[in-house]
């Protein structure tokens, strides 16, 4: 049957007709849903992990015991699991092993937009790359093969517009597959030099024997056209090709790694010029360089962003668009009405604090008005910065530093830097943000929620007790919607010595709907404090009033706590 | 019906617009048409602009509408269908919801929300359609049907016949729901 899919529900349906047994993965924008969908087929067992590197670990093990395996994650996931992976690369598979790496150009989602594809390249992993949902699908069921027959890990490299794109998918069979059998063999499984030296020359002749096999294999594909132009592109930049240059002769690469050099080569010649179109770096035009195809590429395209069909005609065609220039108003993410985070960065601003902040919907309390963060870097970054700052600083100089976390994040890879600040002696203050889910990706569930990824309960980390455990020397746990409490409490740690942890407790809003009445205003003073927590519900007027715009309002009650003059009202139900 | 559509769906994340895309979706099955959907997850729906590709044809390539060549956008808020504008044909349509969801920069006093919306929309095309589907979904009795009364203005503008647009719908939506959305569905089309 034909069923419109998303592309990481088209991957899970992959993983599914294809066997796999075992899925274990971090969520990430734009990966998440590929986890969220392989967990309802049967005979799949799925899991969220704390982070990338245990979900690698976890798939690694999973493939040493026989079964197909597979583990998803976003870009910059790949850096954390980059240790396992590159030695993976090295024992290779017993079942099949699979590694989905969703890569973010335009960064609609991300801090960074790295490309995944040079992983595959330094790590010596082929990597596939499917161009809408049907295709995805189907790579994934080529790379197990792929990954039994070269007996090594295989990566699928999606983009946002591959992972969140519908398309119609036709959905097979599951292929049961047997679990083969794991016998002992510490040549290929225990990775110590005198083993690794030989399965580093395995590589090798993998790479040699996968890079030959590629030259006459079907997944790169070759449509000559007219012989004036020949592109060389993947993924989801073939359709925008098709779309924009629909007689040009394409070359469209299924396999990013290892490249299909010859058959280029040929290709190179049939067609009078070569132009590389693809998204980041100049991955295939620098390799097709080096072996002598003259090509044309970056020297066109941009390293940033995403490519479109207007740019490929702008560029190829020459055909620019005329793009009225507007000076809207900008609509960027905000925190919701009611998050729980809102009251915590406005305590922050207040009191002027350095705020080395991590990722996650907490993130956003570095725009205004609250404009309350002063750095972030990726997952977990928070309490090493902040540490650092008092290593350069000395304790009075970074008095005024904290770092803040969220409760998912803090799991993923918050905790060893609070062994460091402890084992160093730091007087880090350390605030976790738990709102009791993974937000930002949609609401995933983590250790700390207690909840499975298919929904069973299992033991819950307490958080209390962790920091408790690792050392903090003092612990508090307050209501995140408390701002007065929260604003004294941080006063007073702020002036111990040793290494304090808050932990704001408090829902995401988004997780329990069942809310109170709208607040209302009457008679504002036009004071303006209620506009400075930028709540989406609290609207100023012409008049410089504030209002509260009932629709958006779920009355958490912060403006009310802020308003001098009562003048905020709760609602009735 | 033309053989192309391209729809341009725009919003503000949290409005709803993925169940409009999903019955676009089906609504393509219905027409044995073509078809891919490009959404937007994870940051952006936090309040942010959000916009919904739709593409149908026999074959679709790219999941993504070029600019200028949408046949019609459809528009959950004011502001929003302003911005996207570079992307309509020239003889393209807008449907746009008259709702005002004020931007934080707006809310916040830094700017201010554009005056006169319609009348610039009106100089981007002849067509220009204004639905007060919050109001008539008020008078419905169930404010979640702004979507539905959105999408039936859609089907009417792109001359879709009613009779597949329920098709559609009654697939996307469950069952104890159907009724009052095929009553806002067809609230829409009058319009
Ligand atoms: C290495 C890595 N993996 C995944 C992500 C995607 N991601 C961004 S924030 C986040 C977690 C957010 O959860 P939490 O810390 O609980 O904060 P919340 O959004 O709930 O406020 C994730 C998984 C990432 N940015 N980097």
């Amino acid at each position: 049957m034909k069923k419109l899919m998303l592309g990481n529900e088209a991957i899970a349906r992959g993983a599914y007709e294809a066997g796999v047994r075992v899925v274990s993965a971090y969520p990430g924008t734009p990966s998440t849903e590929i986890t969220e969908a392989v967990v309802k087929y049967d005979g799949v067992y799925a899991e969220w992990a704390p982070n990338e590197k245990v979900a690698f670990e976890v798939a690694i093990g999973a493939s040493f015991a026989g079964a197909r395996s597979m583990v998803c994650m976003k870009h910059v996931g790949v850096n954390v699991a980059a240790d396992p992976m590159f030695t993976a690369a090295y024992t290779g598979v017993n079942g099949g092993l699979v590694i989905v790496a969703a890569d973010d150009p335009g960064m609609h989602s991300s801090q960074n937009e790295q490309d995944t594809r040079f992983y595959a390249r330094s790590a010596h992993i082929p990597m596939l790359e499917p161009s809408n949902s049907n295709e995805a699908k189907e790579y994934i069921k080529k790379a197990y093969k792929i990954s039994e027959e070269y007996d090594t890990p295989v990566f699928i490299r999606t983009t946002t517009r591959l992972a969140h794109s519908q398309s119609f998918v036709t959905e097979e069979e599951r292929e049961e597959v047997a679990i083969k059998p794991y016998q002992k063999d510490i040549t290929k499984y225990t990775m110590m030099p005198a083993s690794a030296i030989g399965r580093h020359k395995a590589v090798e002749a993998r790479e040699i024997r996968l890079a030959k096999d590629i030259e006459s294999s079907d997944i790169n594909t070759v449509e000559l056209n007219d012989k004036k132009l020949g592109i060389v592109c993947s993924g989801v930049v073939y359709q925008y090709v098709k779309e924009a240059l629909p007689t040009a002769s394409i070359f469209k690469l299924g396999m990013v790694y290892p490249l299909a050099i010859e058959r280029l080569k040929k290709f190179a010649n049939e067609v009078e010029e070569v132009i590389v179109i693809e998204e980041l770096e100049p991955f295939f035009e620098n390799q097709m360089k080096a072996n002598g195809i003259k090509c044309r590429g970056k020297e066109l395209f941009s390293k940033q962003g995403e490519i479109s069909v207007s740019i490929i005609k702008e560029k190829i065609l020459g055909i620019s668009q005329n793009i009225e220039k507007k000076d809207l108003p900008v609509r960027p993410p905000v925190m919701c009405a009611g998050c729980p985070h809102r009251g915590v960065f406005y305590v922050l601003s207040k009191m002027k604090l350095t705020v080395s902040a991590d990722i996650g919907c907490y993130t956003l309390g570095a725009q205004a008005p609250l404009s309350a963060v002063d750095t972030v870097v990726c997952m977990g970054a928070s309490l090493g910065i902040a540490h650092g700052f008092e290593k350069a600083l000395g304790k009075e100089g970074s008095k005024k530093v904290v770092a803040v976390i969220g409760d998912s994040t803090f799991v993923h890879s918050g905790m060893t830097g609070l062994v460091n600040a402890v084992y160093n002696k730091s007087n880090m203050k350390l605030l976790i943000l738990d709102n009791s889910t993974t937000g930002m990706t949609g609401h995933q569930e983590h250790p700390a929620t207690g909840i499975t990824l298919s929904g069973e309960t299992t033991k819950k980390l307490d958080l209390v007790e962790l920091v408790k455990v690792l050392g903090a020397d003092s612990v508090n746990v307050i209501d995140a919607y408390d701002i007065s409490g929260l604003e004294k409490l941080l006063k007073s740690e702020l002036e111990k010595d040793g290494v304090s942890v808050i932990i704001a407790k408090r829902p995401c809003a988004l997780l329990n709907r069942n809310y109170p009445s709208a607040f209302s205003i009457h008679d504002c003073k036009k004071c303006g404090m209620c506009l400075k927590i930028g709540c989406p519900a609290i609207e100023k007027q012409k008049d410089g009033s504030a209002k509260i715009n009932p629709s958006l309002c779920v009355g958490c009650g912060l403006c009310k706590d802020l308003c001098k003059f009562g003048a905020i009202e709760e609602g009735k139900k | 019906m033309k053989k192309d559509l391209n729809i341009l769906i725009v919003g503000v994340g949290g409005q709803g617009t993925l169940l409009a895309s999903r019955i676009i979706g089906q609504l393509a099955v219905e027409l044995g048409l073509d078809c891919k959907l490009s959404e937007v997850h994870g940051m952006a729906q936090r309040g942010g602009s959000v916009v919904t590709h739709a593409k149908l044809a026999q074959k679709v390539d790219s999941p993504i509408i070029a600019l200028h060549d949408a046949d019609i956008i459809v528009s959950f808020e004011k502001l929003e269908a302003l911005r996207y504008t570079n992307f309509l044909k020239e003889d393209g349509v807008i449907v746009v919801n008259n709702q005002e969801i004020l931007p934080m920069p707006v809310i916040i006093g830094a700017k201010e929300y554009p005056q006169n919306i319609i009348a610039e929309l009106e100089k981007t095309t002849k067509k220009v359609v204004v639905v007060d589907a919050l109001k008539i979904a008020e008078e419905l009795g169930n404010t979640k049907t702004v979507n539905v009364i959105i999408l039936g203005v859609l089907a009417k503008n792109l001359g879709i016949e009613m009779e597949i647009m329920v098709k559609a719908l009654q697939k996307c939506v469950k069952p104890n729901f159907f009724e009052i959305n095929k009553i806002a569905l067809e609230k829409g089309y009058e319009i």
